[in-house]
């Protein structure tokens, strides 16, 4: 059976698509078959952060609709085997998802084998964002140390508990926190909020800590989801939160201040 | 205590700021989130019923539910008008 995974966050620009392009590259380089499906209908951006804008014919709208199928539109990534991408579409019809089409597509991509489906949801809690969630097993609330991001992740986290299909069958959609662009030294100088007091706010289960890092900036110029990276320190933080997805027990990094060696002080890495 | 951290707690941290500020307004949205959706339409009868009776406008009714562990307590304030 598919693990449906949900990457949102209420608030936009916190990291939701590279989340949902980093975790999904990760579990696809790990073995699985993964798919991953971009909810945001009329501002398609997965694509362009995977690298395959140009590749793009038949949309996720098309195939509900009955346009294409799914062998049409799923795009194989060229990076990570077993990863497809299936794009949203730019109309602006907003109620082009419905529930009887997402549920549709989640269940033809279950049969054809998918393990992991992820679903990178659009911002708000409109309807692009409660299509994304409402077949979740699974969440991953993406959030910043910022107060409106922690804020808007609650709401989040309350409609998850009582929205989504597993909360209205009395089931429980597994939550968990991933809190992105970290900056260690802020938080040390106490102008950030830390990481235990944002897992206090929220009460809800860290995945991981994404340390801020220039290399994200580089790896979507590029459209190398920033998991490829492995030599910086958020592609390390994305690869392991990835195997604690898979429930591995990784111990986390990048929570604190990294003593800087007098080595690398003099060759500091310019890649 | 060294000289420093006195310099230092004369002025709290920004960040300790924001866990309160958030503590605060998430408390009190969660608190708003468990209420059950019968609360509105429970007022308006209420309400209703009242005017059967008294003259009150709307926003002289009001209803509070409010959780204290494993007891519920439902508040009802209403606002007679001043006798003339």
């Amino acid at each position: 059976m598919a693990k449906i995974i949900v990457v949102t966050s209420g608030k936009g620009g916190v990291g939701k698509t590279t989340t949902s392009a980093a975790i999904s590259s990760g579990i696809a380089m790990r073995g699985h078959k993964t798919v991953v499906i971009d909810f945001d209908i009329g501002l398609r951006n997965l694509d362009i952060i995977m690298n395959c804008e140009r590749r793009v014919v038949y949309d996720f709208v098309n195939v509900i609709n009955g346009e294409a199928n799914l062998r049409q539109a799923l795009i194989k990534d060229k990076r990570a085997e077993n990863l497809y991408i299936l794009p949203a579409s730019q109309t602006r019809d907003k109620d082009a998802l419905t529930v009887e089409g997402v549920e549709r597509i989640l269940n033809e991509l279950a049969a054809d084998g998918f393990e992991y489906i992820i679903c990178d949801s659009p911002a708000g809690i409109e309807h692009g964002a409660f299509m994304a969630m409402y077949f979740a097993d699974m969440a991953i609330v993406v959030a910043n140390p910022e107060v409106s991001s922690v804020r808007d992740s609650d709401r989040i986290l309350g409609i998850l508990q009582s929205k989504s299909r597993r909360a209205e069958r009395g089931e429980r959609v597994e939550e968990c926190l991933l809190l992105t662009r970290y900056n260690p030294e802020r938080v040390a100088k106490g102008e950030m909020l830390g990481v235990t007091d944002v897992e206090e706010i929220l009460a809800t289960k860290l995945l991981g800590v994404i340390p801020e890092s220039e290399t994200v900036l580089k790896a979507s110029n590029q459209g190398i989801p920033v998991i490829h990276d492995i030599e910086s320190p958020a592609g390390q933080a994305y690869s392991d939160a990835v195997g604690r997805l898979l429930g591995e027990e990784v111990e986390h990094r990048f929570m604190s201040v990294e003593q800087k060696g007098l080595f690398k002080r003099l060759f500091r890495r310019s890649a | 205590m060294s000289i420093f951290d006195y310099f230092r707690s004369a002025k709290k941290d920004t960040a300790s700021i924001a866990k309160e500020r958030l503590q605060i307004i998430v408390a009190h949205e969660r608190n708003q989130r468990n209420k059950p959706d019968y609360l509105p339409k429970l007022q308006q009868e209420l309400l209703e019923v009242i005017r059967k009776y008294v003259d009150v406008d709307q926003d002289q009714v009001e209803v509070q539910l409010d959780n204290n562990g494993n007891c519920s307590v439902l508040e009802l304030n209403i606002t007679l008008p001043d006798r003339v």
